[in-house]
């Protein structure tokens, strides 16, 4: 038998039903991991004191033959994850202190849907990076290492402690967010599955919130169908949220074996860009051929206005941050810095002292895009942009199903590396964040490794809450890929 | 000529617009489901979206919405079916999220107009330009420590109304009449309470000046009036100011004031430190406003009647002249009370009771129409004794005054007291027999001409009579004995 942290989602599952395994057994082994490997830094928080209770009254539930979908399955829980009772930092210092007297939607669906919580994952402050380096508590280490190379590797971000945590084992799926690329990016940056569903799939309701109009939550996961349960259970309309979708959350998991004959794919000829890595066109190719075998039609297609995406999230997503980030005033919760002078003051020191540098150069441009006489040249142009984006991608839907991309323009560097220059740091997000700012559903899937052994991955991006072809895609990438690549550290 | 400041170098117009913030009439705050008492103690009606915790998420309250639009429909306005909310940014310790949410684009409603009444009988129509929801802030307290703040976020997040007008209104008692009638209109609708007191309805009045037919010259902003006395008296101020400034060579700026009510003056309000940047945008939680436009058509069909069509309405249904129906329909609640007491009797003769005996009654006792020591059944009920003939107008007066302090029937007071009109020709013809032989000299005067003592001897037998004589039957009983 295989070691209980190797399990997938599916397969615990299956075992926890036919009760081979128990609840507390699979969070043992987990609770176990996750102390073993503390020096990934995965976990800013880890609950388990909780996960033993939710794992015994899942152990009742199944003794009584009353599962539920998530019956026993534990997950970390990106700590943007508002919890209530248990501490939630968004990786800020600003949050000092400050523990939810509410639960999230998305959480609150899955404790509900019997899930056991071990923790809160680390993440790049307020979710902003790509390398979850910005981080209050700390970087995350990525559980893989590049062949003949014994640097610490970043995970990617924002979501780099939940796709470590998913890698290494630490836990069998968990909660991500992604605004321009922080689910897609990090699962491609550690060998896991992870999809941003279409805008509105999932609640935002009690979520830290970066950029409204481009969060949205998702699962991290180490298989497709692990990816579909999570994604099921996380899903659904939320009064609470008037941006959420009223519309019926299919059985992704059924659609993640429907295979892909007939399916028209399409592959963007603008996200060839120059000096991209061998490798990475070497896989992007692969990919599209092992569709073709498998029946679909590839088909070049062209979105224009690609290469303004990337300027215009930089714009939209501090936009609105700017003006979320404003409410962490030191006034009602979390850090206060007084400095014994006016408001004004109190304001300043909090907000020095709070945020990190990432944050702050964020929120100065965010503001400055928003200020009188700024405006119409950047953030309405911005939108104005937006809809151009959105508008390549409804053309594009004439033509075919769904898009095969590259997920990240490289395999995970290390830690430290792209530091110097911001912009080399949000190239990452080159091809995700595209997805994002159309609102569309979006999957990274691991697909190969490259020269140093280190995982890559592809995405496949659908049609508005299309998931299911999106699944089906990526089942078919998976099967044809037979990834089992496995990161130098794991439990 | 309209209403013109006579200044040393010669006459000047008042050109001012108003904006009102009305608080909206709803259980519930614009995107939280926190209540909206007025008066509770501090910090007690505040959910974790009006005080901005982490990951908390507006959502419109339909109420507030529904209420919007009645006011736009009130206002003969434009009901705009996209409307959107934006973000008005600014740090402050009572703005929790550190930004309001307001319409800044595309507000709700679009053009519309009031006709105000002036004391003359005049109208006026003034033109509305818009009207857009927005959120209330908390209140900062700074006067119950020495050193510290403290901040009550009851009012965070309620929900107002922005009202602005055009610039039409061209004097002080212009400036009141539409307060007024906006205020009057807002209580019809039930949309706002209007109750400046509390801070309910508060306005920003603008104000400039020019030379009749010149265009507009620089105007200024006087912030947060709370009464319509206040309104007009601090137009009047500003206006005065302006004329003084231009007069002595001297240029307006463009600046935001305060009145001051105890001196009668404007003041610059305080520069701030530093110019606010508000940097608006579309708040990104929220989807755009789309009303459904067979919505809209069905709160315009459950709309109350408005208090121009009712006037208009007490006019032609009712005969009263232009001037009792305003009286009358100033509050929907003495309408009614009036309808009440209207319905199957001389309307007439229910106006002048209402507002007559009633007014003063209520002045008196320090009431309002609401608490009414009268009810309009009771009053209908006193009406009909006089209308029957059970007592003359006289006696109603004297029951009146009795229903108002013991609050009984009047037939009950009528019977009790033994007020009722005695109509046996019998006692009537003892009486004028008992007046006329006290009375030989007079009689004597009015038998060689003096006709106009006739109303004397009415008098005096009503008097013997206690006030109880049928009139009509005393006039002819009397006219037999003088022959």
């Amino acid at each position: 038998m295989s070691k209980p942290t190797d399990l997938t989602i599916a397969e615990a599952r299956e075992m926890l039903a036919r009760r081979a395994l128990s609840a507390r057994e699979l969070a043992e082994a987990h609770i176990a991991a996750i102390e073993r490997l503390a020096s990934l830094n995965a976990y800013i928080t880890v609950t388990a004191e909780r996960a033993l209770a939710d794992a015994a009254r899942a152990d009742d539930r199944l003794a009584r033959g009353e599962a539920r979908p998530l019956e026993g399955i534990p997950l970390g829980i990106k700590d943007l994850f508002c919890t209530e009772g248990i501490r939630t930092t968004a990786a800020s210092r600003i949050l000092d202190g400050f523990t939810p007297p509410y639960e999230s939607t998305v959480t609150r669906k899955l404790w509900e849907a019997g899930a056991v919580c071990l923790g809160k994952t680390n993440l790049d402050e307020f979710a902003m990076g790509s390398s979850n380096t910005t981080s209050a508590f700390g970087h995350v280490v990525n559980p893989w290492r590049r062949r003949g190379d014994n640097r610490d590797l970043v995970p990617g971000g924002s979501s780099g402690g939940s796709a470590a945590a998913v890698a290494a084992r630490l836990c069998l799926g968990a909660t991500a967010t992604d605004t321009g690329g922080s689910i897609r990016q990090p699962a491609a940056f550690t060998g896991t599955v992870g999809i941003k569903p279409t805008y509105g799939r999932c609640s935002r309701w009690g979520i830290v919130a970066f950029a409204s109009s481009l969060d949205q939550a998702g699962p991290i996961a180490r298989t497709v169908r692990d990816a579909a349960i999570l994604l099921r259970a996380m899903s659904g309309f939320d009064p609470k949220d008037s941006t959420s979708a009223d519309v019926p959350v299919p059985d992704f998991e059924a659609a993640v074996g429907r295979g892909v004959k007939g399916l028209r794919i399409g592959v963007p000829k603008e996200y060839r860009l120059p000096g991209m890595s061998a490798d990475i066109v070497s896989l992007w190719e692969r990919g599209a051929a092992w569709l073709r075998e498998a029946g679909a039609e590839i088909r070049e297609i062209s979105l224009p206005h690609t290469k303004y995406a990337l300027p215009c999230y930089y714009i939209v997503a501090p936009a609105e941050a700017s003006s979320n980030l404003a409410r962490y005033d030191g006034v009602r919760f979390g850090m206060r810095v007084d400095p014994g002078g006016d408001l004004d003051d109190l304001y300043a020191a909090t907000r020095a002292a709070g945020f990190g540098a990432e944050v702050r150069r964020r929120i100065l441009i965010g503001t400055y895009v928003l200020s009188a006489g700024y405006y119409d040249a950047y953030y309405l142009k911005a939108q104005k942009v937006r809809a151009l984006i959105a508008r390549d991608f409804e053309t594009a839907w004439a033509e075919v199903d769904a898009i095969l991309t590259p997920a990240t323009p490289t395999s995970a560097f290390a830690i430290g590396e792209k530091q110097d220059d911001p912009v080399t740091m949000y190239l990452n997000d080159v091809f995700t964040v595209t997805a994002n700012l159309a609102g569309l559903p979006g999957i990274s899937v691991p697909a190969g490794v490259d020269e140093g052994g280190l995982p890559l991955g592809l995405q496949v991006i659908g049609r508005p809450f299309d998931e299911e072809t999106v699944f089906a895609v990526a089942g078919a990438i998976e099967r044809a890929a037979g990834f089992d690549a496995l990161p130098a550290v794991r439990a | 000529m309209g209403y013109v400041i006579e200044g040393r170098t010669g006459p000047w117009e008042i050109v001012c617009g108003l904006e009102v913030h009305a608080q909206v009439i709803s259980k519930s705050k614009l995107f939280s489901g926190a209540a909206t008492a007025f008066g509770a103690a501090p910090n007690t009606q505040v959910s974790f979206v009006d005080a901005a915790f982490p990951g908390m998420l507006p959502v419109p309250n339909r109420e507030c919405i529904a209420q919007a639009i009645r006011t736009g429909l009130g206002l003969n306005a434009q009901i705009n079916l996209w409307s959107r909310f934006d973000r008005k940014n600014y740090f402050y310790a009572d703005l929790p999220a550190g930004y309001q949410i307001s319409q800044y684009q595309h507000p709700i409603v679009g053009r519309g107009e009031i006709t105000i009444e002036l004391a003359d009988g005049r109208t006026r129509r003034i033109g509305i330009t818009r009207l857009h929801l927005e959120q209330d802030a908390g209140k900062s307290l700074h006067d119950q420590h020495p050193t510290k703040s403290y901040i009550d976020l009851n009012r965070a997040g309620v929900a107002l109304m922005e009202i602005v007008s055009e610039p039409d209104i061209r004097s002080p008692e212009e400036a009141g009449a539409y307060l007024t009638k906006l205020r009057q209109i807002l209580r019809y609708l039930g949309t706002c309470d209007g109750n400046m007191e509390e801070g309910s309805l508060r306005a920003d009045v603008n104000v400039s000046v020019r030379r009749p037919g010149e265009g507009y010259r620089t105007r200024c902003e006087v912030k947060n009036v709370n009464s319509i006395r206040f309104v007009m008296q601090a137009v009047e101020a500003e206006a005065r100011r302006q004329v003084e400034v231009w007069e002595s060579g001297g240029e307006v700026a463009q600046e935001t004031r305060l009145f001051d009510p105890a001196r009668g003056v404007t003041r610059p309000m305080r520069s701030k430190e530093h110019a606010h940047d508000y940097r608006y945008f579309p708040d990104p939680d929220l989807l755009p406003l789309e009303l459904d436009a067979a919505w809209v058509e069905e709160l315009r069909r459950t709309l109350p009647e408005l208090p121009d069509a009712k006037a208009e309405r007490f006019q032609r249904e009712y005969g009263l002249s232009a001037y009792d129906a305003r009286v009358l329909v100033a509050e929907r609640a003495t309408a009614d009370f009036f309808e009440a007491v209207a319905r199957g009797r001389d309307p007439k003769l229910a106006a002048n009771w209402v507002m007559g005996d009633l007014f003063a009654a209520l002045n008196r006792t320090g009431r309002t129409i609401e608490t009414s020591p009268v009810s309009a059944e009771a009053l209908g009920r006193l009406l009909d004794l006089i209308a029957d003939e059970t007592i003359s107008g006289r006696i109603a007066k004297q029951v009146f005054e009795d229903m108002v302090e013991t609050g009984a029937d009047p037939a009950a007071i009528v019977d009790a007291k033994g007020l009722r009109q005695v109509k046996d020709t019998g006692a009537i013809e003892a009486a004028v027999a008992q007046v006329l032989a006290a009375n030989a000299d007079k009689v004597a005067e009015y038998k060689a001409g003096k006709e106009k003592l006739f109303g004397f001897f009415v008098g005096q037998v009503m008097k013997a009579m206690g006030g109880k004589g049928n009139p009509a039957l005393v006039n002819e009983v009397l006219k037999r004995a003088l022959g």
